[in-house]
């Protein structure tokens, strides 16, 4: 059933709207170049944007521009210099700390509501889909911007509300908070989006395994742990490797959470921070380079390295 | 010459050419022959700017000036030195504050305005804020506005606690420890982490970290003065007697307003600022001099202020400069920033003319705060110099005052390891450092 779905080469419909006309069957592009033709847009936009200037980058690595004496190439000076800068290392340092507690508590809450709204049990379960999914749609900047007044230590609505209770007001930028506060951003806007993809793939489950598995006396708890739950793992790995991803590229909350909270954010707070800095601060857009290099070949090894633990782990 | 077909002129073209050559009499040379339509592009935050480019455009009606605000601080300037790297979407001229005007000539951005009338002008200007645009006789940019400094003091706090108007740094620490003691949760000042202010400050105290010659610079930025204005600072926030959250934010302007600070070392540009933003303090803020290091000294310092800088890419150099020159000195323009915009001027006429140093504010009692900031004016040491890559100093100032006031060392420390990170970095950058 699934082939008369699949590509369907420009050809044939050719011949089939110029047979009915009466007309003799034009052939506009064979059958093998038609895919590439149709990926063109596609690999325009991606040869345009993304191959074009990853090259550019990488050509800009290979030299120094300085403000005295111009430019020069120096292979990989750069990269030599970046693999031993502590200010990279301690980025990447505070970005597998963050991880370590901000993925575990965002991708486990996404799939406990992925698996109480696939359930069946939840009414108006379109509206919690929705509701759960929103702060996706809100731009990281606004965001930030929102839970930086909320996080206000004087006259935010936490530090307000303790002040009329007559609590010590919270401190979130402190410098042993501020993981935490920034991950709770993270968390709140990443949560949803992971939901979906999780609940998509739960709604892929055939319901006949459901009828089967209650014949078999098992509760819905045990279904959804015991068939469910390992149904879906190829998609959770795609999840962790996504926000392995997106971690290590930290950028937009610590940048705009850093006026509020000065003394604890610095210019090489994260890799992708050091790498703005560098460009756009010192001038240094060469060395700045190579930083986001590095740090795309740490984001392949991290990636790389949970990958092969999750392939051991599944066999 | 095509237009006539070998002809030898009609009437109409001889009436034209006769009408020009007039023209050309009656004004200065040059400018007559530059009238076909010039189109300049500006970069500014201030408000009202366009307001004052209209003005411009009634006086030089074949120049139509757009103003464009890409923003403030270090966006606006981020934006300028792409512009400047990619080689091309530079403005013709952009507002730039007196601390990147030696970052934007290391780039060899900037286009010399002194023979195209910049020179001219040359005596209307404090003499600080002349220095800061010119070397010798190059002109980088027109002096706009500036930012002399002061102290600006809550009365109604200073007189509740007991306090006295401080008038020398020893009776500021005084004062500030006797608050925190008197009022726990209320402070003096804070002391946040603005790389702007800290510079300015350090500047009254003799601070002078750089001095470049062509490609040889001298760095002293941990030097004496530094270390004892550290050590001073230091004392201060170790005892809690002033605070030290971060600046420039919504909770910092409501802090002064509600009484959590009581005062601010700061700038020209201030009391209209806090006029238009400051609601519950109406009426109980004062201004008093800087305070001093010595006793009776009388030296004050500048904190922000701008310029019109002129690109060497632009076109139309010598509108550009009508245009610089225009908003610098026009004395309507000039008089309109300050009771309109918040901007403390930058001309001797205006600092000495008495109806407008000796506006009587409400918001501050009753008292005329400009003359306070005129008088600093004139007690502005003019040799101080910024580094020519001022925003790369900043963010290590930024960085390490942050790391110190985090509790990871001191501020001393924190002035040894900017000092090395901006050696290491205008060595990276091809200087002599000396």
């Amino acid at each position: 059933m699934l082939d008369a779905f699949g590509p369907v080469p420009l050809v044939e419909f050719n011949a089939v709207s110029n047979t009915l006309s009466g007309q003799k069957p034009r052939v506009i592009v064979s059958k093998k170049v038609a895919p590439y033709v149709l990926l063109l847009p596609f690999l325009l936009v991606f040869v345009g944007f993304l191959i074009v200037p990853m090259g550019y980058a990488f050509g800009l690595s290979l030299f120094k521009t300085a403000l005295v004496g111009g430019t020069r190439f120096v292979g990989l000076e750069n990269y030599a210099r970046a693999v031993v800068d502590p200010k990279f290392w301690d980025g990447v340092w505070l970005l597998v700390r963050f991880g370590l507690i901000q993925m575990p508590i965002m991708l486990s809450l996404a799939l406990i509501f992925a698996l109480i709204l696939d359930s069946g049990m939840v009414y108006a379960r379109s509206f919690f889909r929705v509701s759960f999914f929103l702060p996706y749609a809100v731009p990281a900047v606004i965001a930030t911007l929102l839970w930086g007044y909320l996080y206000g230590p004087s006259y935010g609505p936490v530090a307000q509300l303790a002040t009329a209770l007559s609590l010590p007001k919270p401190d979130f930028f402190s410098p042993g908070a501020i993981l935490g506060s920034l991950a709770n951003i993270t968390i709140w806007e990443y949560t949803g989006y992971n939901m979906i993809i999780y609940f998509a793939a739960l709604q892929a489950i055939p319901g006949d395994l459901e009828e089967a598995a209650k014949m078999d006396g098992a509760s819905a708890l045990t279904y959804a742990l015991r068939v469910k739950l390992p149904m879906i793992v190829p998609m959770i790995v795609v999840t962790v490797i996504f926000s392995i991803i997106g971690t290590l590229q930290l950028f937009s909350e610590p940048y705009l959470i850093t006026n509020l909270a000065r003394s604890v954010i610095n210019s090489n707070f994260t890799p992708n921070y050091y790498a703005y800095t560098l460009a756009f601060v010192a001038q240094q857009y060469n060395y700045s380079a190579a930083i986001s290099f590095l740090l795309g070949a740490v984001v392949a090894v991290f990636s790389y390295a949970f990958m092969l633990l999750a392939n051991r782990g599944g066999r | 010459m095509q237009s006539n077909n070998g002809r030898g002129l009609d009437r109409r073209q001889f009436l034209k050419a006769g009408a020009a050559l007039g023209a050309m009499t009656a004004l200065p040379m040059g400018r007559a022959l530059a009238q076909e339509p010039v189109n300049l592009t500006v970069w500014a935050w201030t408000p009202k700017t366009q307001d004052m480019a209209n003005r411009f455009m009634e006086k030089y009606p074949h120049v139509t000036v757009t103003v464009e605000n890409v923003g403030q601080g270090a966006p606006h300037y981020v934006k300028l030195r792409n512009a400047v790297t990619a080689g091309t979407g530079l403005p013709d001229l952009a507002q730039m504050e007196f601390n990147s005007i030696p970052s934007f000539r290391a780039l060899n951005a900037l286009a010399d305005i002194g023979p195209l009338g910049g020179n001219a002008v040359k005596d209307a200007f404090i003499d600080w804020t002349w220095s800061a645009v010119s070397d010798g006789e190059q002109v980088y940019g027109m002096p706009w506005d500036s930012g002399p400094m002061a102290l600006l003091y809550r009365a109604d706090i200073f007189e509740k606690h007991g306090l006295t108007v401080p008038e020398t740094w020893d009776d500021f620490a005084e004062q500030a420890i006797k608050l925190s003691q008197a009022a726990p949760g209320t402070y003096l000042t804070n002391f946040g982490v603005d790389s702007g202010w800290t510079a300015a400050v350090l500047w009254q105290a003799g601070w002078r970290p750089f001095k470049t010659e062509g490609t040889n610079i001298q760095i002293r930025i941990n030097d004496d003065i530094a270390k004892n204005w550290a050590n001073y600072w230091q004392k201060l926030i170790d005892a809690k007697a002033v605070d030290t959250k971060p600046a420039w934010t919504s909770e910092w302007f409501a802090a002064f307003d509600d009484g959590t600070y009581a005062s601010w070392v700061t700038a020209g540009w201030a009391p209209v600022l806090m006029q238009q933003s400051m609601k519950k303090s109406f009426g109980q803020w004062r201004a008093s001099p800087m305070p001093q290091w010595e006793k009776g000294g009388k030296i004050a310092s500048n904190w922000g202020g701008s310029t019109f800088a002129t690109f060497n890419t632009t076109p139309h150099l010598q509108e550009a400069t009508d245009f610089a020159v225009f908003m610098a000195t026009d004395p309507e323009v000039a008089r309109f920033w300050n009771t309109d915009a918040y901007l403390f001027p930058v001309l001797k006429e205006l600092i000495n003319d008495p109806t407008l140093m000796g506006n009587e504010y409400e918001f501050y009692g009753g008292q005329a705060v400009n003359t306070i900031f005129a008088e600093a004016e004139g007690q502005v040491d003019p040799s101080f110099e910024f580094a020519p890559f001022q925003d790369y100093v900043n963010s290590q100032i930024e960085d390490n005052f942050a790391m110190a006031i985090g509790g990871n060392g001191t501020l001393a420390d924190a002035f040894d390891r900017i000092q090395d990170a901006v050696v290491a970095y205008a060595n990276d950058q091809g200087y002599t450092v000396t």
